[in-house]
């Protein structure tokens, strides 16, 4: 069946796609308070509770690191008021024991990365905007949609859970690396708090799995008229490579997950090599192999990472380009950068594995393809900057979030290159420098897309404004809190500090006045960045239900979402819209306004460079 | 408007500020004896610090080149309006250039190439199983929660032999010489790191792994776990001792071997009163 669907002269009636219109592939407008804005199939309402959810959960992360932040910064000392309700061992004296130290850093990563930067990238926004952005009136699979959302929901209650069953939650670390985390008596969260863990991550899996079959299906199927591949907007092309990575990566994680999960419950032995050996237990030969464990589960949590930052690129593209009025630098350069971040994804996972005792030739290799990952990552920093170049930079909040998200990708990607260099990484490997580097890719690159994002689209999402001024401020403490955080890690990083230590000062080497004054430093400016984000939240709430109006077209942008009222009705739009260039035309010469929306043909006088644009 | 971007400024200054005070700050580079911060210890410590020295220009470079360029995007291109409230400026309509594309991609993939091959040999040398030193092995390490315990070949010079001398958490070589280690665990994944001799690699369940380094400073140095082994993974450090001499070396295993010996009776089935003798 052809993508491009028929449309009647240009300009003339637009006739509805043939899978869309009163067809089979419709489905009536919610009548009830429950299917309307609880099991709802709307792609609107189930964006926004993806929305909801995970920022729900970014709290409960965003507490779970301060408690870190806490005890590496004073060891031992009793954390005022938090203490007392969250590790009640009335025998420490407040004091946090090691092992609890091991469950908050196991679930921080576990509970950001899977139930909030992936949700709200590809969950929150990837169902709120793919069939605005395309012109479609849904997702191609609207009840597959709403469970997506909905088989979330035993995930997060299983990560809620896990804290308060028998040993505790998992505490093998996010990466879970058995046999730590398959011996029951290794670690006490490996009782039942590691088999929870593995149930939710297949859950939150099996949502991710079915949410891009979803989006992958959408955009080659209900694209609307005239909306070629190469029209559509960098956010939709982001989060259907991004839907791609892991539709091909996802089965290989969760193929580990079950497999740890028997090795757990049902006694097989794919992981470990002999089994009970810990603890004094005897030993019995079990045949698995660790790094079979690595393997496989970097060949997915390598590409999480682009499934983390892909969509991210995507939004500061549409909101860089739109607060410079200015065409995006590089269309198609864009898109093969993203394609080719995402096609080299699938080849670097060895470079976690530097030092596991994975065979070095290997290395050389992987550090090669990881090297190479570095280009299009650059192109794409290039291009954002020379769309910025000559343009007419407008300050909103949305763009000084994005902005400040090519700033952090900046130093995000250069210190990754200090890992990908096999030799050094032989010093920095399972250091606070990655550590560093991970947070200014996920936390100064995604968390700020994410913000961008929600600044930009909170209009189109709930009809309202957000308070442009409040959003100001917030940008201004995270952007500074957010380096005064994460930068000296690189610095205690390369002088050796190890990550997942609950007290440095075990080591003589960690006790120097410098180290002490940067872990310190350092949870300062966490704590201040933890508690910028109640500014976000007020202004969220305050503005959702007291903004003013917003209207169909704040921005003045361009792609298809903007011609729709906002919030947009049941179904979207109308007719469906006709498309006739790239979502990028701002500032053409002759036009009355400095926008184009895409329903509008260009003058006459304009061809598009076909290389470019 | 236009002075947001002075915040971008400040922390792009304050990164560069913090990279370019560390090396004159023993306490914020890369970790070296207490007495001698100047002083890398290791060969292949001098080796990977060099080339992270290599890696922070370029970084550095390209992070203050992309950053002025950004910096000044913002401030330069910042909308303005004129007296009316109209745009004093259009934006330019210019949808990218094909010859920039092709100068931005080359260039670094030039830069990384070349970084990527001027690495191989260390690594090569640090890793690589036919880089190993022909020589007798000094020790067997073997991990588990939450210590290191050392298997020394006794005076015959062979492990798995009646001499052998047990050690925990306590690493002795000497100078000069390469140390080669036989790198085991006994339970989960530990790693085995000498910060100052930038030496690390994990210790697997089921795997032998050789490993090694050398010294050129006599003296006491740290030995630390770096992969997460369970709740003591924190308190699993090991002292690490180098010897100047070999005789020195020599007459520490003696001494413990004498002491390991006496415990050995001390503990002799159906001998409670070992040391009534």
């Amino acid at each position: 069946m052809s993508a491009e669907p028929t449309v009647a002269g240009v300009g003339g009636p637009i006739v509805a796609h043939p899978d869309q219109g009163e067809g089979e592939h419709a489905h009536p407008g919610a009548t009830n308070l429950l299917t309307k804005y609880v099991f709802s199939t709307d792609h609107k309402v189930i964006g926004v509770q993806f929305l909801f959810s995970s920022l729900v959960f970014f709290a409960i992360g965003g507490a779970l690191a301060m408690a870190i932040r806490w005890q590496l910064a004073w060891p031992w000392k009793p954390m005022p008021i938090l203490a007392k309700w969250l590790w009640s061992a009335p025998a420490l004296g407040g004091q946090m024991p090691p092992e609890f130290y091991n469950k908050l850093f196991t679930m921080h990563a576990t509970i950001m990365i899977f139930f909030v930067v992936i949700p709200i990238l590809t969950g929150a926004f990837g169902n709120f905007l793919i069939p605005l952005m395309i012109g479609a009136r849904d997702m191609a699979f609207p009840k597959l949609n709403m469970f997506s959302y909905w088989i979330m929901w035993p995930g997060f209650v299983l990560v809620v859970w896990s804290f308060f069953v028998e040993g505790g939650s998992a505490e093998a670390g996010w990466t879970s690396y058995p046999p730590l985390s398959t011996q029951p008596r290794a670690a006490p969260g490996s009782l039942n708090g590691q088999t929870l863990w593995l149930l939710a991550l297949l859950c939150a899996g099996i949502s991710s799995l079915t949410g891009s079959i979803n989006y992958i299906t959408t955009i080659v199927m209900l694209r609307s008229p005239g909306m070629k591949m190469l029209r559509m907007p960098m956010t939709v092309w982001a989060l259907f490579i991004t839907a791609l990575l892991q539709a091909f990566a996802l089965p290989v994680l969760t193929s580990a997950l079950l497999m740890q999960t028997l090795d757990r419950v049902a006694g097989t032995n794919f992981f470990s090599p002999v089994a009970g050996a810990v603890a004094n237990a005897p030993a019995v030969v079990g045949g698995g192999a660790p790094l079979l464990f690595q393997h496989l589960f970097w060949f997915y949590s390598h590409p999480a990472v682009y499934v983390m930052i892909l969509p991210g690129m995507g939004i500061a593209s549409d909101v860089i380009s739109t607060f410079s009025r200015k065409p995006l630098f590089g269309y198609k350069p864009m898109v093969v950068a993203m394609a080719a971040i995402a096609g080299l994804g699938f080849i670097v996972w060895g470079h976690h594995m530097f030092q596991s005792g994975m065979n070095p030739a290997l290395g050389a290799t992987f550090m090669l393809s990881t090297m190479m990952i570095a280009l299009p990552s650059a192109i794409k920093v290039f291009n954002w900057i020379g769309t910025m170049w000559g343009g007419r930079i407008q300050y909103t909040s949305a763009m000084l979030n994005a902005m400040a998200f090519v700033s952090m990708f900046i130093l995000g990607g250069l210190s990754g290159i200090f890992m990908a260099a096999t030799p050094v990484d032989i010093h920095i490997h399972d250091t606070y420098f990655i550590v560093g580097h991970i947070h200014y890719v996920l936390f100064g690159g995604s968390t700020f897309a994410i913000f961008a994002g929600t600044y930009y689209w909170f209009p189109k999402i709930f009809g309202r404004m957000m308070n442009e001024k409040l959003g100001y401020v917030h940008f201004a403490l995270s952007f500074l809190f957010l380096n005064g955080t994460f930068l000296f890690m690189h610095i205690v990083g390369w002088h050796g500090h190890m990550r997942r230590i609950p007290d440095p000062t075990v080591y003589e080497f960690l006790r120097a006045p410098g180290i002490v004054w940067m872990n310190q430093f350092m949870t300062i400016c966490a704590f201040g960045l933890g508690l910028t984000q109640f500014l976000f939240a007020g202004n969220f709430f305050h503005s959702l239900f007291a903004g003013p109006i917003a209207g169909p077209n704040p921005w003045k942008a361009n792609s298809l979402e903007w011609t729709t009222p906002s919030p947009p009705p049941h179904y979207n739009f109308n007719t469906l819209p006709q498309v006739y260039h790239p979502p990028y035309e701002f500032s053409v010469p002759g036009g009355e306004d400095d926008f184009l929306p895409q329903t509008r043909p260009l003058p006459p006088n304009i061809t598009l460079d076909p290389v470019m644009a | 408007m236009r002075y947001w971007s002075l915040i971008f400024a400040l922390a792009a200054a304050f990164s560069v500020g913090a990279f370019a005070y560390a090396p004159f700050s023993a306490d914020w580079w890369l970790p070296n004896p207490a007495g001698e911060p100047r002083h890398v210890v290791s060969t292949f410590g001098r080796e990977i610090d060099a080339l992270f020295v290599i890696i922070l220009w370029l970084t550095g470079a390209v992070f203050v080149g992309t950053h002025a360029a950004l910096i000044w995007a913002q401030f330069r291109y910042a909308d303005r309006v004129d007296a009316d409230g109209k745009p004093a400026r259009p934006a330019q309509y210019f949808h990218g250039s094909q010859r920039l594309e092709v100068v931005w991609t080359i260039i670094p993939a030039g830069i990384l190439v070349f970084l990527a091959l001027y690495q191989m040999d260390t690594w090569a040398n640090i890793k690589f199983r036919s880089a190993a030193p022909r020589t007798p092995v000094l020790a067997e390490l073997t991990g588990r929660q939450f210590q290191w315990m050392m298997k020394y070949p006794g005076p015959d010079g062979r492990l798995n032999t009646p001499d052998d001398l047990f050690t925990v958490n306590d690493l002795h070589f000497v100078k000069d010489r390469t140390a080669l280690i036989h790198l085991k665990s006994a339970d989960v994944i530990h790693s085995f790191f000498l910060p100052q001799m930038r030496i690390k690699q994990d210790a697997v369940p089921g795997m032998t792994i050789p490993v090694w380094f050398d010294c050129d400073r006599a003296g006491r140095y740290e030995l630390a776990c770096a992969e997460l082994c369970g709740w003591g993974h924190y308190k699993m450090r090991g002292d690490v001792v180098v010897h100047e001499t070999e005789r020195e070396f020599q007459e520490w295993q003696a001494a413990k071997l004498a002491e390991q010996g006496r415990s050995q009776l001390a503990t002799a089935p159906g001998d409670p009163g070992g040391d009534e003798k």
